[in-house]
């Protein structure tokens, strides 16, 4: 480990041939928007699933009349790893599309340093509650405008007005199966949030 | 508990999202294939582990110099699967999420069985370092470079 750091909260994660810092970015958006394909097209992606019980949150959503044995329900995820350097590793996750997995989408975004919203133009109210969820909780997001093929490309600002953007919230057109337009989006994403860290946060001694 | 459990490797990522069902080429999934009776089982009925919030899907589980030795009497009540996370975070540290991943166990029951592996010291847990301490300006500029390598 050729990074030594004094700050004991991080020294304390050194691993010996181990990422000792595990940063967290999630890829949002609408069903079918794109989010598996971008995790896929920078990182080596592999699935990833929970069963959680059937809870308050969901009971209402999942009629579980008939299938009464049924007590949990599982839910599908994408993750990749990106290797930086030694000691320090970039996990995404793709978050599950639907609406009613809105509680795994809170533990997704503890800690998380930032998302990619992905917005495709035909149906663009799709990435509302993604843009909504970031958002309300103060988490550094972008938008990507996925170019999909045969369809009308928008100018950034017009899906800017449309999704009603604060003006600092980046908007990038996207191929979320390139792997260049998908590290950019990234490098894009983490600069705005060490941007909004800088305004945020008085640097300690 | 009866049902022996793959090792979790080389399971390709098209397959991944369900668990290998041995004895019948039928698949079954969601409602036909049943209450998650097998999954609640090698939780023993546990849905949270021992320590909510210990296992964050990033949380870097290693195992300790305890679980080296395999036959060790610690590992004596423990299940295949538990043996399988172990053997997973013997060669490297891995994040919950991989593990998961590897295991092709649900998150959920991976927490509730390294909450067992934790309480009997053979791994060590490191959970996420709170953004808030991160020294972020520097980091956050490596891992624009790292992006920039890629």
């Amino acid at each position: 480990m050729d990074s030594v750091r004094s700050d004991p909260a991080t020294s304390r994660g050194q691993w010996p041939g181990g990422p000792a810092v595990a940063l967290k970015i999630l890829v949002a958006g609408g069903f079918g928007a794109g989010k598996t394909t971008l995790v896929g097209a920078v990182s080596e992606i592999r699935p990833l699933r929970t069963e959680e019980q059937i809870s308050e949150l969901s009971r209402p959503i999942d009629d579980t009349s008939g299938v009464e044995a049924k007590r949990t329900t599982t839910v599908a995820m994408d993750f990749g790893r990106i290797d930086l350097r030694e000691g320090l590793a970039l996990y995404l996750f793709g978050t599950p599309g639907q609406d009613r997995f809105w509680f795994v989408w809170d533990e997704l975004a503890q800690g998380a340093l930032g998302a990619v919203v992905l917005a495709d133009t035909r149906r663009l109210a799709d990435c509302f509650p993604s843009v909504d969820f970031f958002e309300q909780r103060g988490i550094p997001f972008l938008v990507a405008v996925n170019c999909f093929e045969g369809t009308e490309v928008f100018a950034p600002e017009d899906v800017r007005s449309a999704l009603d953007l604060d003006p600092g919230v980046p908007v990038l057109l996207c191929d979320a199966r390139s792997r260049e337009d998908g590290k950019n989006l990234l490098i894009a994403l983490v600069e705005h949030a060490a941007d909004r860290r800088a305004g945020a946060v008085v640097p300690s001694a | 508990m009866t049902e022996a459990m793959t090792e979790g490797t080389g399971q390709e990522p098209e397959e991944g999202a369900s668990a290998p069902r041995p004895a019948a080429d039928v698949q079954w999934y969601d409602d036909d294939a049943g209450p998650m009776v097998r999954l609640f089982s090698m939780t023993k009925g546990r849905a949270r582990p021992t320590e909510e919030g210990l296992f964050d899907l990033i949380s870097m589980i290693a195992a300790t110099d305890r679980a080296e030795d395999a036959d060790g009497e610690g590992e004596a009540a423990l299940d295949l699967e538990h043996h399988s996370i172990l053997t997973w975070c013997r060669r490297e540290p891995l994040t919950v999420a991989e593990l998961g991943s590897y295991t092709d166990l649900p998150v959920s029951v991976v927490r509730v069985l390294l909450g067992d592996l934790y309480d009997a010291e053979l791994i060590t847990v490191t959970r996420p370092v709170p953004l808030a301490q991160l020294p972020d300006e520097r980091l956050l500029r490596d891992v624009i470079n790292g992006l920039r390598a890629l």
